[in-house]
């Protein structure tokens, strides 16, 4: 087993973790973010086989410029006393820490329905991560669906890599989405980048008020049901927004407060000496993760009043997050969208019909093994507390499936 | 280019590639193959969803979307 310790360790290398590392760098004490991937810059930034976007470079060079040690392919796996237990190359690996900053970011939301399991149907942000790390589609014909801002940015990336996208199907109601839309005003940058999006995306419909009901294969294509429509196509990406990774900061005992960590204006979560940024305290893209970040960092090095100077661009980032998550909220619909004999868990095959029994996500785990498999939970969890109203049990180690002898 | 062995036959791959899209490229179905039998293929791409693993040199429930294809890995799918 390896030991190593820092004065500072930061859990996730995307926006957030990469820039609360920068900030903490201009004191001296020692730094590590680690990541459970080979590369840093998160899911936002994930490096194209090797070539990335000039902002999470540039956020990357200063890293490496700084006394920060980068830490790849680590997943940790449980905490003992100011201690993260991970898993690195096999491994058991302990690194202690003096403050923790979590970063952990969010994953997509998926919402079971009648053919979500086949095969040829991913995520939105998952066929876009596929991609990039090297799926070719060529000519492919793609329904990307699900609900929000981030179904316009996979279309564009996956029409850049010549596949053909059909349609865009966004279950979010047109008139909240208008709203939106002009509230960028507030921000001319991603007024900005929203028109030069926009004008890409050009020829694509844009189906608003829409959801899939089902998929089905016939001949090798697959066939997608919006409303009385029928669609054919070869793949389709399909996410619902996204979820705010907690199994850390929860297993750590930091309040969780309406599905996120709850936080103050420095980033200090409930529990002392441990700090949370981006994604993980609320949904709110690239921007809010960047700010609160940075303040983070400071904050954790005692630079409170350095951190206090960007409290103003914070409440707009909040702002503009709050605006965001209103208007893509998930519509009730939704909840009927799987039959019983529709799988929830994947992991475990269980059906919505044999979960739907039960009165709390914990007795249905229990009688039914629904969020027991490898995932433990992070798929099914979401959807069967969107679903059916549950509240979620706190993270129990291991958070990750490891090789026993490493526990 | 590099070679990978899938299931005993040798692939070509670009380099930089991960294992999950070198499996979707050469039209691996069944990535693995789920407790009621269903062939499934990777779904979140960034490794929550442990759809996507495979054994990959004698180590099984490998997550083949956070892996980069090496050089003369052995790949087995569909367990």
């Amino acid at each position: 087993m390896d030991k190593r310790h820092f004065d500072i360790v930061i859990v996730g290398a995307g926006p957030a973790g990469l820039a609360a590392g920068a900030a903490a760098s201009s004191a001296d004490g020692s730094i590590a973010i680690l990541d459970e991937n080979p590369q840093a810059g998160g899911q936002i930034w994930r490096a194209e086989k090797g070539s990335r976007s000039s902002a999470a470079s540039k956020l990357i060079s200063r890293i490496n410029e700084r006394n920060i040690e980068f830490i790849s392919g680590t997943q940790v796996f449980d905490t003992a006393d100011l201690t993260l237990v991970c898993e690195r190359d096999g491994r058991r690996l302990e690194i202690g820490y003096n403050k923790l900053i979590i970063a952990t970011g969010a994953r997509e939301r998926f919402l079971p329905f009648p053919g979500w399991t086949l095969p040829g149907v991913f995520g939105a942000g998952g066929l876009q991560a596929l991609v990039k790390g090297g799926f070719d589609i060529t000519n492919k014909g793609i329904i990307v669906a699900g609900s929000g801002p981030l179904l316009l940015a996979v279309a564009d990336h996956l029409k850049s890599k010549d596949a053909k996208v059909i349609a865009i199907i966004e279950q979010a109601r047109s008139g909240s989405i208008r709203k939106f839309a002009r509230s960028l005003w507030h921000s001319p940058d991603k007024l900005t980048q929203a028109a030069a999006l926009r004008a890409r995306l050009l020829g694509i419909p844009y189906k608003t008020d829409s959801f899939i009901r089902s998929v089905r294969e016939e001949n090798g294509e697959k066939i997608v049901t919006v409303r009385n429509r029928e669609y054919r196509c070869d793949l389709v990406a399909c996410g619902f927004h996204l979820v705010p990774n907690l199994e850390l900061p929860s297993l750590l005992g930091c309040e969780i407060k309406d599905g996120v960590v709850a936080v103050d204006e420095m980033q200090r979560t409930t529990i002392n000496n441990i700090f949370c940024a981006g994604e993980t305290t609320g949904i709110g893209g690239v921007d809010r993760s960047l700010i609160e970040g940075e303040i983070a960092g400071l904050a954790a090095i005692g630079r409170d009043e350095e951190a206090r100077k960007l409290l103003p661009k914070r409440r707009a980032a909040h702002a503009f997050a709050d605006r965001l998550n209103k208007t893509f909220q998930l519509r009730d619909e939704l909840k009927k969208l799987p039959d019983d004999t529709t799988l929830v868990c994947r992991c475990e095959d269980v059906t919505i019909g044999a979960v739907k029994e039960f009165t709390s996500w914990r007795e249905a785990k229990l009688q039914t093994r629904c969020g027991m498999g490898p995932c433990q939970g992070r798929v099914c969890g979401a959807a069967a507390r969107f679903i059916f109203d549950w509240e979620l049990d706190t993270a129990r180690p291991p958070i990750y499936p490891v090789r026993l002898e490493n526990l | 280019m590099i070679t990978i062995i899938v299931d005993g036959k040798g692939i070509q791959v670009d380099e930089g590639t991960t294992l999950a899209a070198a499996l979707l490229n050469n039209g691996i179905v069944g990535f693995r193959t789920s407790v009621t039998n269903e062939p499934r293929q990777p779904l979140c791409g960034m490794g929550v969803c442990f759809e996507c693993r495979v054994e990959v040199d004698g180590e099984p429930h490998q997550r083949s979307c956070l892996i980069t294809a090496r050089e003369g890995m052995n790949v087995i799918t569909g367990g």
